[in-house]
């Protein structure tokens, strides 16, 4: 091979042509988007809803998780007491409990004290009324220290309940637990969403990526003819890809933020019905930059797809 | 002529689309650098074959060509863009991009070089120069004649400099005047060192030309003593 003048002139190095041809790549997309803003306004709105569903579902359990971290940590018993138990014995139980390892908190309840709450809860006044006695009986809720193993709680409230003077007991974990694996359920399922989500994204982005290239068939037909490399011919649309992934990302943040803001003010009356009151936030900035991350990724992924299979098919001559 | 002086070389190659009837058979001929023929032929005798061939738009079914001392059977795949780059191709219609100026689609085989911006502008200015366009930059395609399309598509061929010009009809749409033009364009470029093909049927147009002509017919290449003899004219242009 004879070194001839037309390598002198080849231009810049590698590393800096590279950054050049990427800068141009840059340019050329954004100025075809600023161009026809409606249709990658489209096309990013329907990324964007796609990418908002799953978004703010996680947003929606974490708020419904955090709600239940939020809940008082202790575990809490309710040991119901015989009616042959006197107050006064029960009072006795009451702080005999209290000294017990692992328990953080006693309170005693009498039959009366239950009644009136009752009667002040439950509206049932009238109903009350009619009966000769008081069916309630007196209870001792013990609150046992978070800290402690589960298992030696549950040793715990299992010796507490085969107390001579307790005539049942029940565990508020109960339905607790029962909620933590509904949602962790729900967590799951979101995720199925989230994939079957991603997917429909990136056909959206395929198939546009597959318009525009239809439409540049010309270009990219000369551009082979004078002998543009693939990589050349494949970074706009690689660059296409990656602006509609994160418009969309962009659009679905601002839809769950939008939905957040709707959803605020009742949700957080509903919140505030729960003693201790639950921390609601909208989207958390971590989920944010997954949304952003997964727009742009399945944007250069779906463009990727249709780009090697269809710049292929477009041969000069 | 040894291998080494030649810019292209055919050796018996022979070509047929499909299972068609052969579109060149046997064809052998060379084309020395920094040398411009023409080949001619009615339409349909295989001239744009035979040009597809060397540009790597086709391949022949049988026989060996080389171009600038490489073995085209060998470049394949990614080294087909790059070998393609070596080539100046200009067509009966010149494909320019309708939605960029006269400037950008010139400026096209420099971006694919990786250019720099500065670089870009000389040279497509010179280009321009070259064809007489210079105060065209700015337009679009679609406002430009024929004649004028057909030298913007002239100045993106030689904007890089290849070392090879290929030409498929390029005065097949222009009126006369315009297309002796084009060819005294060709031969501008010849005599700083580009080595130059031209396929065309317009004979009276190559006839005073001082280039050697090979005719196709039927598929069979044949030489024709060129008339008058290259070597006496080739001075007097």
């Amino acid at each position: 091979m004879t070194p001839s003048k037309r390598v002198t002139d080849a231009g810049p190095g590698w590393a800096e042509r590279l950054a050049q041809d990427h800068a141009r790549a840059i340019r050329t997309t954004l100025g075809a988007v600023a161009r026809r803003p409606f249709g990658t306004l489209l096309t990013a709105f329907v990324i964007g809803i796609t990418l908002a569903l799953p978004a703010g579902l996680h947003t929606l359990l974490a708020n419904l998780g955090g709600g239940i971290g939020g809940l008082p940590q202790t575990l809490r018993a309710s040991l119901f007491l015989k009616d042959t138990v006197s107050p006064e014995r029960g009072l006795t139980l009451t702080r005999e409990i209290a000294r017990r390892p692992d328990v953080s908190g006693t309170a005693y309840i009498s039959r009366e004290q239950a009644l009136a709450e009752f009667r002040r809860y439950s509206g049932l006044a009238e109903a009350l009324d009619l009966l000769k006695d008081n069916p309630l009986p007196a209870s001792i809720v013990v609150d046992a220290d978070a800290r402690a193993p589960r298992a030696r709680i549950e040793a715990l409230f299992k010796q507490l309940a085969a107390l001579p003077e307790v005539e049942e007991a029940r565990y508020d974990e109960q339905w607790l637990t029962r909620l933590q694996a509904i949602v962790s359920l729900i967590q799951r399922l979101v995720l199925l969403t989230a994939a079957a989500l991603a997917v429909t994204v990136l056909v959206v982005i395929g198939n546009t990526v597959r318009l525009d290239i239809e439409n540049r068939r010309e270009e990219i037909r000369v551009l082979k003819l004078i002998g543009a490399g693939a990589g050349y011919i494949r970074r706009p649309f690689l660059y296409s890809g990656l602006w509609y992934g994160l418009a969309g990302a962009f659009l679905a943040c601002l839809l769950v933020e939008g939905g957040w803001l709707a959803l605020r003010a009742p949700a957080q009356r509903l919140a505030a019905l729960y003693e201790g009151g639950l921390a609601l936030h909208g989207l958390s900035f971590e989920v944010a930059m997954a949304v952003f991350g997964t727009g742009a990724a399945l944007g250069w992924l779906g463009a990727f797809w249709s780009v090697t299979r269809d710049l292929r098919r477009i041969e000069p001559g | 002529m040894s291998a080494a002086d030649a810019m292209i070389v055919f050796e018996h190659v022979h070509h047929r689309y499909g299972e068609g009837p052969e579109v060149l058979s046997d064809t052998s001929f060379a084309l020395a650098r920094g040398e411009m023929a023409f080949i001619t032929g009615a339409s349909g005798a295989g001239k744009s074959t035979l040009l597809n061939l060397i540009a790597l738009l086709a391949r022949p079914s049988r026989g060996r060509i080389r171009v600038d001392g490489r073995e085209l059977a060998e470049i394949r795949g990614r080294r087909i863009a790059a070998y393609r780059r070596c080539i100046g191709m200009i067509f009966q219609n010149p494909s320019l991009l309708a939605d960029r100026t006269v400037f950008d689609n010139v400026a096209l085989p420099l971006l694919i070089r990786g250019l720099s911006g500065a670089d870009i502008g000389r040279r497509v200015r010179a280009a321009l120069d070259a064809v007489g366009l210079l105060h065209k930059e700015k337009a679009y395609p679609a406002t430009l004649s024929g004649g004028e399309q057909q030298r913007v598509g002239i100045a993106r061929a030689v904007v890089a400099k290849p070392p090879l010009l290929l030409a498929d009809e390029p005065t097949g749409n222009l009126d006369p005047d315009m297309a002796r033009e084009v060819m005294r364009l060709f031969l501008r470029f010849n005599q700083v060192g580009v080595s130059v093909l031209v396929a065309t049927h317009a004979l009276g147009l190559i006839r005073d030309l001082p280039c050697r002509v090979l005719r196709l017919s039927g598929g069979v290449l044949s030489e024709q003593a060129p008339d008058p003899a290259p070597e006496r004219t080739f001075d007097t242009v």
